[in-house]
């Protein structure tokens, strides 16, 4: 028989394991990608050209690149520059810079969409910059782009796979399961059948806020 | 308490203001009447520091807004310069700009809290007794989403009292507002020109309120005062044709 029931049952431990790995790789990745995407945009917009044009360029830069090739870099090319962190870490900071990048063009189309009269009534009033920012900008801006930043976060749990080059997340547990007794149907049918199991029903979820989202504004 | 001299105001090569003068008196009421595009707003938003005049000085009681005062010299003025002058204005606009992730208290305590050092409960003291004046006590739990317009600029007129101005700009408040709530935000106004010695600078089409708390009414075209007067000369008697020509033109169309 092509499907060996027995064998996927006994691999289920290994690869739910992975799951794990993945699951955690991607909520902290978005949390990095959440935090830095949102500095990034704000210095993008800050008055200090030097900082911005820096960050201009990083976001560019790392944009145009693919990931594989970021964490190649971070894997192999800093320990070299004697910056180490366990394979993990590196994966995590890996995918959190690269998604940050495209977070803050969401953030950024986020603020634009308030409208200059919120702007405005905030002169008017003296607020301090950082409470414009806190208190009125902020608020009004990341709830309109809560669906888009979700979305990066489904795309960043399947993109975890990349990390397998040195981590044992979902994908790279598949294919040392298989590797051991060159079996490869059931590790990586069930692997896929995990990624669906997630990915589909958080695209519901974002989907479903996406709609709320559009009442609220 | 206001002064305009020779303010020079242009966007790309239109020229909005022509070394504009005039003056504004503590306590004063004045209204600015003319077409479209004559300047009028821009002299509001020059007030609020929400533009940079390009020429001239503005004083705003013994404080320059363009400029300021160091070892006796006028030089251009800084953030921290503006910030303090800029708290003596308030200003209501035409499409309110209530924030609208926040109740209608915390619209009028946020202000108050973050930039007076008002308490809390100071605070919205402050913002119940306003609300009473602009007649929506009840809706100090509301969110402005959940307000008509004319409520939601009744509640932008509180807010920008809420800070004790000293001179309240109004830039055409009633002009996005349904015809029948227009009443609401004039009595409001009204009442508040009556009972404070709050000054106002309004830029108005609505020539009925101009009328009634108006102690001066100028009369605005391409960048210059054509006519100013009290409003019983100018809406009755004016001196230029441009005068007559505009106002026969509001109220046909009114």
């Amino acid at each position: 028989m092509l499907w060996d029931w027995g064998y996927a049952i006994d691999i289920l431990p290994e690869l739910l394991r992975g799951l794990l790995v993945t699951v955690q790789a991607t909520l902290l990745g978005s949390a990095v990608a959440y935090a830095l995407g949102l500095v990034f945009a704000l210095v993008r917009r800050s008055r200090i050209p030097v900082l911005s044009q820096a960050v201009w360029l990083l976001v560019e830069f790392v944009r145009s690149t693919p990931l594989l090739v970021q964490l190649f870099f971070l894997y192999f090319v800093l320990p070299d520059l004697g910056i180490r962190f366990d394979a993990f870490t590196t994966g995590v900071i890996g995918l959190g810079l690269h998604y940050a990048c495209y977070t803050a063009e969401v953030y950024r189309a986020g603020i634009e969409a308030v409208p200059k009269g919120q702007w405005e009534a905030c002169t008017a009033l003296s607020l301090p910059r950082s409470r414009v920012w806190t208190g009125v900008i902020l608020p009004q801006a990341v709830p309109r782009v809560l669906p888009a930043l979700g979305n990066y976060m489904i795309s960043m749990f399947k993109e975890t796979l990349l990390l397998a080059i040195s981590v044992l997340e979902l994908v790279g547990a598949a294919r040392e399961v298989g590797s051991d007794t060159f079996r490869y149907i059931e590790p990586f049918t069930l692997a896929g059948i995990f990624f669906l199991l997630v990915s589909y029903p958080a695209g519901v979820l974002v989907r479903r806020l996406e709609r709320r989202v559009g009442y609220a504004t | 308490m206001i002064v305009f001299e020779k303010v020079v105001k242009q966007y790309g090569g239109n020229v909005v203001l022509r070394e504009l003068d005039f003056a504004v008196q503590p306590g004063e009421h004045v209204t600015l009447i003319g077409p479209s595009g004559s300047g009028k707003t821009t002299i509001l938003r020059l007030l609020m520091t929400l533009e940079k005049a390009d020429g001239g000085t503005i004083q705003v009681g013994e404080d320059y807004l363009t400029h300021m005062e160091r070892r006796g010299k006028l030089v251009p003025c800084d953030e921290k310069h503006l910030r303090r002058v800029r708290r003596r204005i308030g200003m209501v606009f035409q499409q309110f700009n209530l924030f609208p992730n926040m109740k209608v208290m915390q619209n009028l305590t946020e202000a108050p809290v973050r930039v007076l050092g008002l308490s809390k409960d100071e605070a919205a003291e402050r913002a119940r007794d306003l609300l009473e004046l602009v007649g929506l006590s009840d809706k100090a739990d509301a969110h402005p989403s959940q307000l008509s317009g004319g409520q939601q600029q009744r509640v932008a007129i509180a807010r920008a009292l809420a800070m004790r101005p000293d001179v309240l700009l109004l830039d055409e408040v009633t002009s996005a507002l349904d015809p029948e709530l227009v009443a609401g935000v004039l009595n409001v106004l009204k009442d508040i020109a009556k009972t404070t010695d709050i000054t106002l600078l309004c830029v108005t089409h609505e020539m009925g309120f101009a009328r009634d708390v108006s102690d001066r009414v100028l009369m605005f075209d391409q960048g210059v005062v054509v006519e100013e007067a009290t409003p019983a000369k100018l809406f009755t008697d004016p001196d230029h044709q441009r005068t007559r020509d505009f106002l026969r033109a509001v109220i046909e169309r009114a």
